[in-house]
């Protein structure tokens, strides 16, 4: 069958000078990982001692994981360079049912609430 | 009717390649890891709507995790840093086999993967650890309060099932859990003590531990969450370490070598760098908010 051939022709392969290339975008992008950990944890220890209001810190968190988060799907992943094609049908539906589910719970959130008082 | 028009790839599928570029086990794996993120992000969408509701009352990690291996003492955070550092360099690891996969080099692939497993049974390790000593509890434990009422800035607050934690070994000082009350961050407790403490004491119980209803650190939501949060998420990394082992073991019998290329490397390593991105989240959310 045709079909079983198909890995061979998509399994990507490089030759040395790109691998090259490829172990320092590699080493690169592992420092910047740990650069982001390394301050998130430190801002974990010292926001109460420094008197920071804790709305900045978390979001401050949130902002720094999800650009963790691209650079670990973009890079070590490579989703960056696969087909567009490919990239959409996993990014859109995540992004879509992910916001969604976020937007729920964000305001129906209220609801509990309001039950509390209720009764 | 002949068929020689010519197909601009940039714009129309042509047919008889795939539009996705990436062969079938690869595309399989990408959607379902897209389908897993979102049941992770159903977790901790749960996880920040209970914690919300419950934010006056809710632990805070960073005074529930504060062992550190053969270390005495308060080390909030440190433990969990370090293990998400290891699992951060098991995914280095693991993105170093897949290029040199890409190369043909198999030497190269078997000593990344080696220590790609290494780094994924010592985190695993590390998880255990702390759900022993999550599940074990302090010396000290903790004071489940019975019914009564105590008032918080004014307003008449119910006890019952508010955990108490004990401010030193003498017992004389129950700090509840209501947090800043003064708005003063040096101390962020409400305070039991003398006849209050006495009345407190007569009606309700100590709790050491955490289990699935009861959790010495407050809220038993929290143990919880915080069991099958990281109990799902270990469960991931165990799964990845049996499969990168099975993948090490037909490298080590060049298997790919023989198929002419490593996209079986490439595609676990799909899979581990996904359990790695998952605990980017799960670190933020349970960890440090």
């Amino acid at each position: 069958m045709e079909h079983s051939d198909q890995p061979y022709k998509y399994a990507q392969h490089h030759s040395e000078a790109e691998g090259k290339k490829t172990r320092r975008m590699i080493w690169n992008m592992f420092w910047v990982l740990l650069a982001i950990t390394s301050v998130e944890v430190g801002l974990g220890l010292v926001w109460k001692e420094w008197g920071i209001n804790f709305h900045y810190v978390k979001m401050t968190f949130i902002v720094m994981t999800i650009v963790k988060a691209y650079f670990i799907v973009a890079y070590y992943m490579h989703l960056k360079h696969e087909k567009s094609f490919l990239k959409n049908s996993i990014i859109a539906p995540y992004i879509l049912l992910a916001v969604y589910l976020i937007y729920m719970v964000i305001t129906e959130g209220n609801f509990t609430t309001y039950m509390d008082n209720m009764f | 009717m002949s068929h020689t028009e010519v197909i601009d790839s940039k714009v129309a599928w042509g047919g008889g390649t795939s539009p996705f570029g990436a062969g079938y086990g690869k595309l399989m794996m990408w959607f379902f890891l897209m389908s897993d993120a979102l049941s992770f992000t159903g977790f901790l969408a749960a996880y920040g709507f209970f914690r919300h509701n419950y934010s006056a009352i809710w632990p805070t990690a960073e005074n529930v995790f504060t062992h550190f291996p053969f270390m005495h003492g308060h080390q909030p955070l440190i433990y969990v840093a370090l293990m998400t550092f290891i699992l951060i360099m098991s995914s280095v690891t693991m993105v170093l086999a897949v290029e040199a996969g890409q190369r043909m080099d198999r030497k190269a692939v078997i000593k990344w993967m080696f220590w790609t497993i290494v780094g994924g049974l010592v985190f695993v390790g590390s998880q255990a650890w702390e759900w022993y000593h999550f599940i074990h509890g302090t010396e000290l434990g903790a004071f489940e309060l019975g019914i009564g009422t105590v008032e918080v800035n004014g307003v008449i607050e119910q006890t019952q099932g508010i955990i108490g934690r004990w401010a030193d070994e003498s017992k004389q000082v129950l700090l509840l859990p209501w947090r800043e009350v003064t708005g003063d961050l040096t101390s962020p407790y409400l305070t039991l003590e003398g006849q209050a403490l006495t009345d407190a004491l007569s009606n309700g119980e100590a709790v050491h531990g955490a289990n699935m209803t009861r959790n010495e650190y407050g809220h038993p939501l929290f143990a919880d969450f915080f069991f099958f949060i990281t109990g799902f998420h270990g469960t991931h990394v165990f799964s990845g370490v049996v499969l990168n082992f099975i993948i090490f073991v037909n490298v080590l019998m060049g298997t790919y070598e023989k198929r002419g290329h490593y996209e079986m490397v490439e595609k676990v390593g799909l899979y581990w760098h996904f359990v790695d991105l998952v605990w980017v989240f799960v670190f933020t959310f349970f960890y440090l908010i």
